[in-house]
């Protein structure tokens, strides 16, 4: 059993500043965000842990979303990421400064790596939180995740081992805000890497150029159902999910038709799915649909029929023509940050 | 080549309910299924087994007695044998500490090897935190979200989902990789295959005294973690028809998806 630590030792909220091809990853700022307000309620700072090479930029960038100090640590071999290299900077700064709190993106890199760094420092860590908050009592970090599918909820803690990490959902924290006349504190980390210490070798990397549709792990769906009338309504629907940068769902009744491939159908015969966002346009809500879809984050539905059963589940209903809707839809997303600024 | 594909077994989240008074999982009646991302493991292991002639690939659980019959499914799809790590000083376990007992395992009760694979994550807890973690205790490289991999003797080329595309990786064995529903589509078990998971296969039962470990160092003592409290999320009320044209109608909704930071 690791050894339980002298807790008032630890100090500082940290986030793992995740640059790729040296730009920070969206979650970064909303780490920072959270991280914030954490470390308000504990009375202490949010630092940024960022890795790279020839980063300096992003450290003054992390600053002005609101980093304290930044612990910036370059090496040649930091340049991408790897496991092994970025674990050992990591837990070893881990080891000598004694973060009380560490929080990292739930990336596919935050999670590769936060699990090793939490082994390695023998410490907690509780995957994909969604929600952080401080218990008013001891000052401990409550970590709460969703489990079983999204069907319960765990709220965890890390009583007697630090720091006390987790991975944070991308997309669900406040971003923080950016200013540029913020002031902040630049340290170095020394960075004792050698070639031999990296164990995989990152020869290329590939960006998809995303025509796979993966209902499964997609934020946004947008799906057409018999109510698009034929084959070409679907170009609506994709011009809707391009917008929101989603993939393109159907009932089944279009793949019967023919009009799409069975790959895009959501539903009991088809993917069940998850998204934050699922907008069922033409979708009358046979159970077999609403099975596959309804415990999504948020559900629009758009249908001519004001009593089709998709309404039952959906968040905002929109009884209406969806040749009508969804262009304006388009629009007004496009024009969202505007809308939201003419109600203040 | 030695490969352990390291599984668990899982209720099936997609069945699981919630008793609406109580507002506790209902597991009775569920049924256990192969960890889906851990039935990508073992194909991948298949696979290499079916490419070169010299494969051993061995399934290893921890899990109650009823894991029994999930590893004799992995026997029949095409692993050699299994082990079966079992006993109650594991119950409670966070992911520190169920690392911790199975690579204990690996190190006492199966030995040499080149290749650990795991599924990314388990349906039940979603952390795919236990695949590295036995990484570090082993102290063996890592690759997760493993898409493709290509071994050629002791060289691998692998590639890693990303968000956005992939990366291309070359290592070395020994080393541990997670796999996901992407990899491969996992084989279905076969009647000689089941009829050899009950008759010629061996399913090795081990206890934690076969590790030779501490007891404070597994199970819920062991673990860094604890669970405060779990509760249903409120389910969703039924939510709002709009009114207006379309385009205010529209405009309510992007108004609302901006508010609530999702676009």
């Amino acid at each position: 059993m690791p050894i339980v630590q002298d807790t008032s030792a630890y100090k500082n909220v940290w986030v793992f500043a995740e640059q790729r091809q040296g730009k920070l990853m969206p979650v970064v700022i909303e780490l920072l965000g959270e991280g914030k307000k954490l470390a308000n309620e504990i009375g202490t700072q949010v630092c940024a842990i960022l890795l790279g090479h020839n980063v300096d930029g992003l450290a003054k960038e992390l600053i002005s979303y609101g980093a304290d100090k930044v612990y910036l640590g370059q090496d040649e071999l930091l340049e991408k990421f790897t496991t092994d290299g970025y674990t050992n900077v990591i837990a070893e700064a881990i080891t000598e400064i004694k973060p009380e709190i560490v929080l990292m993106g739930a990336t596919h890199i935050g999670r590769d790596l936060a699990p090793r760094v939490a082994a390695r420092v023998d410490t907690g860590l509780t995957a994909d939180c969604t929600q952080l908050e401080i218990d008013p009592e001891d000052k401990k970090i409550l970590q709460t995740r969703p489990a079983f599918g999204g069907n319960i909820m765990a709220t965890i803690i890390c009583e007697k081992h630090r720091p006390q990490m987790s991975t944070v959902r991308t997309g669900v924290m406040d971003k923080a805000h950016k200013d540029d006349s913020r002031t902040g504190e630049i340290i170095k980390l020394d960075v004792r890497l050698e070639k031999k210490d990296i164990r995989t070798d990152v020869v290329e990397i590939v960006k998809a150029m995303k025509e796979i549709v993966s209902l499964t792990d997609a934020d946004f769906i947008v799906s057409g159902g018999r109510g698009i009338g034929n084959q070409e309504g679907f170009e609506l629907i994709k011009k809707l999910a391009d917008k929101l940068g989603g993939v393109v769902g159907s009932s089944r009744a279009c793949v019967d038709a023919g009009w799409i491939e069975h790959s895009h159908q959501v539903g009991q015969t088809g993917t069940t799915v998850k998204p934050q966002i699922y907008i069922a346009c033409g979708i009358s809500g046979a159970i077999q649909h609403l099975a596959g879809m309804q415990s999504s984050d948020l559900i629009i539905a758009i249908n001519k029929n004001a009593n089709a059963p998709i309404f039952d589940v959906a968040d905002y209903g929109i009884v209406g023509d969806l040749y009508d809707v969804v262009p304006k839809l388009i629009e007004a997303i496009g024009n969202a940050e505007e809308l939201v600024a003419a109600l203040k | 080549m030695k490969i352990i594909v390291c599984v668990k077994q899982v209720p099936d989240t997609n069945e699981v309910r919630i008793d609406p008074i109580k507002g506790t999982l209902i597991r009775e009646g569920v049924p256990s299924i192969l960890n889906p991302d851990d039935a990508n493991a073992l194909e991948e292991a298949l696979i290499l087994k079916d490419k070169y002639d010299d494969v051993h690939v061995t399934v290893l659980t921890m899990g109650p007695p009823q894991a029994d019959e999930m590893l004799r499914e992995c026997l029949a799809m095409g692993a050699d044998d299994a082990i079966h790590l079992s006993g109650r000083e594991f119950a409670g376990g966070d992911t520190w500490a169920t690392s911790n007992a199975i690579a204990a395992a690996i190190d006492k009760v199966v030995g040499e090897y080149d290749i650990i694979f795991a599924g990314r994550q388990a349906i039940d807890g979603d952390t795919a935190q236990v695949g590295p973690q036995i990484a570090e205790r082993l102290g063996i490289a890592q690759v997760t979200y493993v898409q493709k991999v290509d071994v050629n003797g002791n060289e691998l080329t692998i590639e890693r989902q990303l968000e956005d595309g992939y990366e291309v990786i070359k290592a070395q064995t020994p080393i541990l990789l997670t796999a996901i529903k992407e990899t491969n589509t996992p084989r279905y078990m076969y009647v000689k295959g089941i009829y050899d998971a009950y008759k010629e296969k061996e399913v090795k039962v081990c206890s934690f005294a076969d590790l030779g470990i501490e007891q404070d160092e597994v199970g819920l003592k062991a673990s860094p973690t604890r669970v405060r409290r779990s509760f249903v999320p409120t389910p969703k009320g039924k939510g709002v028809m709009l009114e207006g044209t379309a385009k205010e109608m529209a405009e309510k909704v992007a108004i609302s998806l901006k508010q609530k930071h999702l676009i």
